[in-house]
């Protein structure tokens, strides 16, 4: 009895017995509706077709690696001395003209003062500590001051100590450093990295990203770098 | 005879008679007074415009829209503050006309922009003017545009059935500030290029999808030469098409809804209905 009622109520599968006009024997669909159905599906191939690559063209810096690996020579090692910060331009894009340019600040690593070392494993520390200027906050330029030792973000008050670590203000993490190396007696800077609170490296991220405890996995590191 | 004539290509020949026409007008009048084609076209020569009017609307069905679009009834008690969205609109006109003058001259180019920008102000005949009608007038729109929104909470115009008409016009704030964020790039000196700056990594400060959307702004890690050109196709491409989509949208709502009564009217007519009652 419950048998018979569902199958009352559901459709028959057939159109001829669903009491179609014009309904071919053993036909499932009625010819309207294929033809309906396949002029949908092939506008919508025909739309795919052009959007997916379009959107794909748009899109696809975020996912491909534009890092280049570049050295750029900022000066002889005589330049940089282990307690003062030294102002140095790179070009970050030579793209972009003036914009591409990027104030950095340079001083020789400290054994003494700058334990934990911010590379990886720590075995092989990098000679020199490259900060870069942008504040982690929202990416203003940070200044220097030599007298307390201190870098200063004139947007909202984000204040960074000699390691570049957040000392006061909004800032969420340390200020970004630059790879180094010494060739023939000449300081190179390469590419940028970030670093948390105890100065562990992470790739680059953008300012306003947390790296600390659970925070670090709300901003992941992105494929474009 | 007619079988020796040349035959006369189609457009030469008379024209067939019209179903309500029982035989051709011919081409010139008969002398018992009845006009033929060449009297009745001297006739119309002087109602021409009238009837190239006539002739798009019987084709268009321009003005039986129009009858309903502009003389459609509206509430007692509208008021001046009524015409703030046509005002938004006009502004957004305004800035659709600049922005597309302004392109003329303008180089979205890293390098060109700024010395592109201000040869429009320093150069270009009028261009102080046209770019300052378009830098003012992004300011005014958007004021324009928070007036008549304020005007539509304040007169409770939001309420059924005109709650998808603001969701709409929540939609063209959010566009119209993105049109703001987008354009302040393009001058490209000292003050858009950190302006910009902070804005991507505002959107950068977004948990799980903030480092991507940023990523997606600036087209790729680092600002670089693809941001600007990025975000002037947003600017005058994307964006606006979007806004004036949605605008349309916007209008059909009103005019098929109508608009609302200021509130203190919608008050005296329950009162009304009470009596009848
Ligand atoms: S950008 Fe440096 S404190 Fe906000």
């Amino acid at each position: 009895m419950a048998e018979n009622r569902s199958d009352k109520n559901r459709k028959p599968r057939y159109t001829a017995d669903r009491g179609m006009p014009g309904a071919f024997e053993g036909e499932t669909v009625t010819r309207r509706g294929f033809m309906t159905g396949g002029a949908l599906a092939a506008g919508g191939i025909a739309s795919a077709a052009f959007a997916l690559p379009a959107l794909g063209f748009a899109l696809a810096p975020m996912f491909t690696d534009g890092t280049v690996d570049r050295w750029q020579d900022v000066g002889p090692e005589s330049d940089f001395n282990p307690t003062a910060y030294v102002p140095k331009v790179i070009n970050t894009d030579p793209g972009v003209g003036e914009a591409g340019k990027a104030t950095i600040y340079v001083r020789k690593f400290d054994p003494e003062s700058d334990k934990p070392s911010p590379s990886d494993g720590g075995s092989d520390p990098i000679p020199y500590v490259v900060l870069s200027t942008r504040c982690v906050h929202l990416g203003c330029p940070v200044r220097y001051y030599q007298a307390p030792k201190r870098f200063v973000c004139p947007c909202h008050g984000g204040i960074y100590d000699f390691q570049g670590k957040v000392d006061g203000g909004p800032p969420v993490r340390p200020l970004d450093r630059f790879e180094a190396r010494v060739t023939n007696g000449r300081v190179e800077v390469g590419e940028r990295f970030s670093v948390n609170s105890e100065l562990r490296r992470f790739s680059p991220r953008d300012p306003s990203n947390h790296l600390d405890g659970l925070w670090q996995y709300l901003y992941p590191a992105r494929p474009s770098t | 005879m007619s079988k020796l004539t040349p035959p006369l290509p189609k457009f030469l020949r008379p024209a067939p008679p019209r179903p309500s026409e029982k035989e051709p007008t011919p081409d010139i009048g008969e002398p018992n007074g009845k006009p033929g084609r060449a009297d009745k076209l001297r006739e119309s020569a002087g109602e021409g415009g009238a009837q190239v009017i006539g002739w798009l609307d019987e084709r268009t069905g321009t003005s039986p829209f129009l009858r309903g679009f502009l003389f459609r009834k509206v509430p007692k008690g509208t008021n001046w503050f009524y015409s703030l969205g046509s005002a938004t609109m006009f502004a957004f006109v305004s800035q659709a006309v600049t922005g597309v003058f302004l392109a003329m001259y303008y180089n979205p180019d890293a390098t060109r922009a700024y010395e592109s920008a201000s040869y429009i102000t320093n150069e270009v005949f009028a261009g102080e003017l046209v770019r300052g009608m378009h830098k003012w007038g992004s300011t005014v729109m958007i004021v324009l545009l928070f007036l008549h929104m304020a005007r539509t909470f304040v007169f409770g115009a939001y309420k059924y059935p005109r709650e998808l008409n603001w969701v709409i016009g929540v939609v063209l704030l959010v566009l119209t500030l993105a049109m703001g964020l987008t354009g302040y790039l393009l001058p490209f000196d000292q003050r858009s290029y950190w302006a910009t700056i902070v804005a991507v990594n505002l959107n950068a400060s977004a948990p799980l999808i903030g480092p991507f959307l940023a990523d997606f702004l600036r087209g790729g890690a680092e600002f670089s030469s693809v941001t600007i050109t990025r975000f002037y196709a947003l600017h005058m491409l994307l964006i606006p098409g979007l806004i004036a989509a949605l605008i349309g949208a916007h209008l059909y709502l009103v005019a098929k809804l109508g608009t609302t009564a200021p509130p203190w009217l919608r008050a005296e007519k329950k009162e009304l209905t009470k009596e009848e009652i």
